[in-house]
């Protein structure tokens, strides 16, 4: 996985709450086998009307966003199911940091396995940014993981909260199927443990 | 219970880090599970408890003329996963298996869901097994791929929470309207980051299925978990199916889980009440699991709600739903009905749908649709001629499936059509790109079908004696 240490980049708000799965993500793109290709999904149904037809006030189909890097939204993104299409989605469109007051925790957990950086603020910080997005065309927010700081190169800074596992995850890249096998002969012990006193 | 639970499994207890956490069963299901299968085969892993790992095609089924899915991408990806398991030794209910079903309905059925058990499958209604007392809950296609190759998952305990169901269910009110009330009433993300337990005396007194109903919506919380201890209901349940122990296995297992219940005195991180004396019949008004009300209630006004953030919700859910505020829910209309899915897709759902079916007529504006959970399920209804019952009233009967709870198959509302559904998400476009979803009991989708909009079914017409 590629390891997620700083970020510059143009924010896009989608100023809803309770942005669940099924529009990140719509299921009649849910049958693809492979993990990529999804970006051009993501939204789908808010990005485009039902003849195929841009709907040019939704944020992300707007000029000012085009390129953004850094996701804005509300309280309890990525509710409803466990699709980690939907984090393959946000990453394939581009993001590679949402900012919300809260995450639904499967979403949350995925977002992790893919290089995504899940960022909790509280709601007044998560109102701040929505006014500066809104204000100022172009506006960008660095993240910095290493430090786990928000700055715009102005006046603000805000830090943030992140488990410490979950910071070295993200910055050290890491394939954790190969960090549980380091404790393969744990496992074995207590798979064999297990079949005793079953049998005993 | 929840530590319990835990603390057998812990093979690497972590102190800053995620814990190593056993799993005892692994399902799989051809939506989340094909990049997983492909992760395995790029870096030369295998399975490695083929024994504990149990596939079937749910999503994707068509409900009519099943072997023929119409839809390329559809039937590729039934198809992988039909090589997958063949490829990694993994044992799979396919359409020509009676068991085949929804996940959910399929595990418990073949007795493969016990109390005390760790289970996970990469879908978030994984929390319907927490009926009997195991710790389940959905994962990620990462981590669907990470079970495969380690039996095991890295995870951080979860906090807890206890949901206390106090008073009784007065005749009509099923588990249903309680896990929709309860949503209702604390909204749908208080359970984020908990795992919740489910006690009190209306808990205690509904049978397995409804456990599965109330515990398969826990993700509706927010909660990844729910949990229901196991009692003489869940020992019952167990005895005697395929993959339960038998015998005087069977005794000492049911010793084994009679020691897993909360003790007395347990401490929780969070303590909730739920009054169920005065629950009435629930029905969804809005976009989201929580925006939901009782059927002699109305459309809220969204200028009433006490946040900005819920006001704008409300609006924005109105004008999807095309309904106005004020209006009866009585008063709103219907198109279809969907009786079916991991919430309500059991015998005894079916049971009480017929009962307010039988001798009745579906309106003339309404498509309506009873999809079994499981091969198992739809044998049985038809043994006891509930699918007659259904087709005499002008409902289709149809083939297993998870069908129209997310309409990946061919099941799928038009724009603008207004859906009462036992399934459990009426999140936009879940039915169908512009459909309008309505969530309630399976009692109240007969009821709607019949009647073409809302009716309490506590009023309801019965034409013949009603099975409990």
């Amino acid at each position: 996985m590629e390891p997620f240490v700083q970020l510059n980049g143009l924010v896009a708000p989608v100023d809803r709450v309770n942005v669940d799965t099924d529009a990140i993500i719509p299921k009649q793109f849910l049958k693809r086998i492979e993990r990529s290709g999804f970006g051009q999904f993501l939204f789908f149904e808010w990005r485009w009307d039902e003849q195929g037809n841009v709907i040019p006030e939704f944020n992300l189909n707007k000029p000012r966003y085009q390129g953004a890097s850094v996701l804005l939204s509300r309280a309890n993104f990525g509710c409803g199911s466990s699709r980690e299409h939907a984090p393959w989605a946000i990453m394939d469109y581009g993001f590679r940091c949402i900012i919300a007051p809260s995450f639904a925790d499967i979403f949350y957990n995925n977002c992790f396995k893919n290089g995504i950086l899940p960022i909790k603020l509280s709601e007044e910080q998560v109102d701040d940014l929505f006014d500066r997005t809104n204000a100022q065309e172009g506006y960008t927010l660095n993240i910095d993981l290493e430090n786990k700081v928000i700055t715009d190169g102005k006046e603000l800074r805000i830090p943030f909260e992140l488990d410490e596992h979950r910071r070295q995850f993200l910055l050290q890249g890491l394939d954790d199927i190969g960090l549980t096998l380091q404790h393969e002969s744990a496992i074995t012990a207590y798979e064999a443990q297990r079949a005793a006193s079953a049998n005993a | 219970m929840f530590e319990k639970i835990w603390n057998n499994h812990v093979i690497v207890a972590g102190e800053e880090k995620p814990s190593i956490l056993y799993i005892d069963l692994h399902l799989v299901h051809e939506v989340t599970s094909p990049q997983a299968f492909e992760g395995l085969r790029l870096s030369g892993r295998k399975v490695r408890r083929p024994d504990l790992t149990f596939a079937t095609m749910d999503h994707n089924v068509p409900t009519k003329d099943r072997f023929n899915i119409s839809d390329p991408i559809s039937k590729q990806q039934v198809d992988t996963l039909t090589e997958n398991c063949r490829e990694f030794g993994v044992k799979l209910y396919d359409l020509n298996t009676i068991d085949q079903g929804v996940v959910h309905v399929m595990g418990p059925e073949l007795g493969l869901t016990h109390p005390g058990k760790t289970i996970v499958c990469g879908d978030s209604h994984t929390s319907t097994h927490g009926a009997f007392g195991a710790l389940a809950f959905g994962i990620g296609t990462s981590e669907v791929e990470h079970v495969l190759a380690t039996q095991c998952l890295q995870q951080s305990k979860a906090k807890t929470m206890v949901i206390r169901f106090n008073g009784k269910r007065k005749p009509g009110i099923t588990a249903k309207d309680m896990i929709l009330g309860l949503i209702a009433q604390y909204g749908t993300d208080f359970g984020t980051g908990y795992v919740m337990e489910y006690t009190g005396e209306a808990i205690r007194s509904l049978t397995m299925e409804e456990r599965m109903t109330v515990c398969n919506m826990s993700i509706e919380a927010g909660a990844r978990a729910g949990l229901i201890a196991p009692d003489e209901t869940t020992f019952e349940y167990l005895r005697g199916r395929e993959y339960a122990p038998q015998g005087a296995a069977y005794d000492a297992a049911v010793e084994e889980w009679k020691a897993l219940c909360t003790d007395d005195g347990a401490e929780f991180d969070l303590t909730l009440d739920f009054d169920v004396d005065s629950l009435i019949p629930q029905v969804t008004w809005g976009t989201s699991p929580g925006m939901g009300t009782g059927i002699t209630s109305s459309v809220p006004v969204p200028e009433n709600l006490p946040t900005e953030n819920e006001r704008k919700a409300a609006a924005n859910a109105l004008e999807y739903m095309d309904l106005k505020p004020g209006t009866p829910m009585t008063d709103i209309e219907i198109d279809y009905v969907f009786i079916g899915s991991c919430t309500n897709g059991r015998i005894e759902d079916l049971r009480a749908a017929a009962s307010v079916a039988r001798g009745h007529k579906v309106s003339s504006r309404v498509t309506a649709i009873v999809v079994p959970g499981s091969g198992r399920v739809k044998i049985q209804a038809e043994k006891e001629g509930l699918d007659k019952v259904f087709t005499e009233a002008g409902f289709e009967w149809r083939d297993a499936g998870c069908s129209m709870c997310l309409a990946m198959n061919p099941d799928v509302l038009k724009p603008g059509q207004r859906c009462a559904s036992t399934s459990n998400r009426n999140f936009e476009g879940r039915q169908g790109r512009g459909g309008r979803t309505h969530l309630v009991s399976p009692e109240m989708a007969a009821a709607a079908a019949v009647q073409g909009r809302f009716v309490d079914v506590r009023t309801w017409d019965f034409k013949s004696e009603v099975k409990a």
